[in-house]
């Protein structure tokens, strides 16, 4: 059978169609209403730069950004030095037969619902929860240490969720590795450390990138965590969001906050894209 | 069985007739959905013990969406079809926004009981715009101290000035609602909530941050209500009958009290929209939920407790010894309304509370 040249040059096209809408219709189109809505005055109307130039000039809208930040920040870099060696102990060190087993049970924290999940941490870090009567029953402590309601208990909330979609990334990548790389490395002297240090670890890089970049978009726009672990001590982004919406209904304020968070979110993927140089994966 | 050939045209129309029984199916359930009551409501409206008695007694469903907020409320509103909406529950000083908006019937007096409710809160400066009441309210309550009897002493909790003393450093809890407890801060300084003006801010802000400055936590309903029976905090600000009732059978400890400065007092209102296609089923509803015995349900409803604004509403004696009923003329007495600040002032506020949730 032979196609033509106009049909298959429509025959992409054709395929990528519904995707095509999909993201106009649900991404770029709800994206520039909320661009032009972040420009207009919340009451009155009218063409204003005025709710970006609060999120700039008011301290405590900057801190939320700067909150966030350090949030998403520590609880990237804590997921992938706990999920690489989870990664590593599945891929390399479980028989094949149990991994199966081992992915499943590393899935589970996500079938768990978050709030719920989050409401778990809330009781185990509380005054009077399982870490502090452990610790004071042991006697290793004399007063219950202030874990609930702290920037440690929303890392703690993150982390526990993250270092499973890390430790997936990286077994994913972990497993796609040839032994023959390391065989090699072995047949030229080098030993283990060396093997991991200059053959897998740059060639699972892409696993970490691909799941660190994940962690940074998911825990840097999580309005859930923050305002059940955290106590509200310190705001975070979606919090401030979502505060400009509940009585006063500032929708202008909250989009600008929010094309903010999105642009954060480009630098960030404009920066692992450049650094991996994904665009020629 | 045996299967007959059958040409294109005759496949077509049969898929065509299949179709079109899709679509007359469709239309009747589409039909029967406008017969249904579809409310916007708070949390406390979803129970079934609520709404059960009254879809079974009018052969109704009531569809019920939850919001948080009035922002968030009149939001849904402004994306749906006029129409769409029945009834909406709504803060009652925040009718007359929605009265601006042109979204509310005038609701016909002699048909509720207005004459059973507690006087001080028929909210009459909110819920009558332009002379004609637009929203009844239906359950009410104080933004106060709630608080844990066996670990604190409950004489200190009879004065606001406990809230920044460093004798509950680190006990306190505060509301996660910056109106109330901005009125709070006012009640606390010797100010007048309904008064309240931008000159004011300085003062309650120093209010506010010593407050935050002994507080653990600053949290939603369920996060309150959460530190408070796991005993995270001894002291909620803010928190009063909604937060300590639902949980008086698993901890009797926890009590709230209105203090000498006095509290802050919260109601919520429903209100029937304009453009509603059912207005007879949404006044019967309204009718429903101010009867003594919807009264009853709204007031110990699973999602929060709180007073019910019908004074012959049929709670059990136990229910009324939770809810203090037989107090409430000395509560309501010394009760101030919410803070009811303009646009511009309310912002204010809003940057106020962010500054406060910040500080360290």
């Amino acid at each position: 059978m032979s196609v033509s040249g106009s049909n298959s040059r429509a025959l992409p096209w054709a395929l990528v169609t519904p995707a095509l809408a999909w993201t106009l219709l649900f991404f770029v189109l709800p994206f520039i209403a909320m661009g032009f809505s972040s420009l207009t005055a919340h009451e009155g109307g009218g063409f204003t730069l005025a709710n970006y130039s609060q999120f700039f000039t008011d301290p405590s809208y900057w801190r939320s950004m700067v909150n966030s930040l350090e949030v998403t920040a520590i609880v990237t870099v804590i997921s992938i030095l706990l999920a690489y060696p989870f990664a590593w102990i599945l891929a390399e060190m479980v028989p094949q037969r149990w991994q199966r087993l081992a992915l499943m049970l590393a899935v589970l924290p996500f079938w768990t619902s978050y709030v719920v999940r989050s409401y778990s941490w809330l009781l185990v870090l509380a005054q009077n929860g399982v870490i502090n009567r452990a610790l004071t029953g042991m006697g290793l402590i004399a007063e219950p240490l202030q874990l609930a309601n702290t920037r440690f208990a929303t890392v703690t909330g993150f982390v526990h969720f993250f270092v499973m979609l890390l430790t997936l990334t990286i077994f994913a990548n972990l497993k796609q590795l040839s032994p023959s790389y390391r065989r090699a490395a072995a047949d030229l002297g080098a030993g283990p450390v060396r093997t991991f240090l200059h053959v897998v670890l740059p060639l699972t890089l892409p696993g970490i990138m691909v799941g660190a970049f994940l962690t940074f978009v998911l825990c840097i726009g999580d309005y859930i965590t923050p305002q059940i672990l955290g106590g509200n001590n310190e705001l975070v982004m979606p919090q401030l969001v979502m505060m400009q919406i509940g009585r006063r209904g500032d929708f202008p304020l909250a989009s600008a906050l929010s094309i903010i968070l999105m642009a954060v979110v480009t630098i960030a993927y404009l920066a692992c894209a450049r650094w991996l140089k994904i665009e020629r994966a | 069985m045996t299967v007959n050939a059958r040409n294109p045209l005759s496949t077509l129309k049969s898929h065509l007739a299949a179709a079109c029984a899709v679509a007359a199916l469709l239309l009747a359930a589409g039909g029967a959905e406008a017969a249904d009551l579809n409310a916007l409501i708070w949390c406390d409206h979803s129970d079934p013990a609520l709404l059960e008695p009254f879809e079974k007694a009018n052969d109704v469903k009531v569809n019920v969406k939850e919001f948080e907020g009035t922002g968030a409320g009149l939001a849904i509103v402004d994306q749906s079809q006029p129409g769409d909406w029945d009834v909406m529950v709504i803060d009652s000083i925040d009718v007359p926004r929605g009265v601006e908006k042109g979204l509310f019937e005038p609701l016909p007096e002699d048909k509720l009981p207005f004459a059973d409710l507690f006087p001080e809160v028929k909210m009459d400066k909110s819920t009558i715009v332009d002379g004609k009441r637009y929203g009844i309210t239906e359950k009410f309550g104080y933004n106060t101290i709630g608080f844990n009897k066996t670990k604190v002493d409950p004489a200190d909790m009879q004065s606001l000035a406990s809230l920044t003393s460093d004798k509950y450093k680190g006990k306190v809890a505060i509301y996660d609602y910056y109106l109330p407890v901005i009125g709070m801060a006012a009640l606390a300084i010797g100010k007048k909530t309904a008064d309240l003006t931008e000159a004011d801010l300085p003062a309650l802000k120093a209010e506010l941050l010593k407050m935050k400055a002994n507080a653990k936590l600053v949290g939603e309903v369920t996060a309150s209500q959460t530190a408070l029976a796991t005993g995270e905090v001894d002291v909620l600000v803010g928190g009063g009958e909604w937060v300590t009732a639902g949980l008086a059978k698993e901890n009797p400890a926890l009590d709230f009290s209105i203090p000498k400065e006095g509290a802050v007092l919260w109601s919520q209102s429903l209100a029937m929209f304009k453009d509603s296609k059912n207005k007879d089923m949404a006044l019967k509803f309204i009718q429903y939920i101010m009867s003594p015995e919807g009264q009853a349900r709204l007031a110990t409803s699973s999602c929060y407790w709180g007073m019910p604004a019908n004074t012959k509403a049929a709670l059990t004696d136990e229910q009324k010894k939770i809810l203090r009923f037989d107090e409430q003329p000395g509560f309501l007495a010394r009760a101030q309304a919410y803070p009811a600040p303009n646009a511009d002032l309310d912002k204010k506020m809003q940057d106020m509370w962010t500054e406060m949730l910040q500080a360290q």
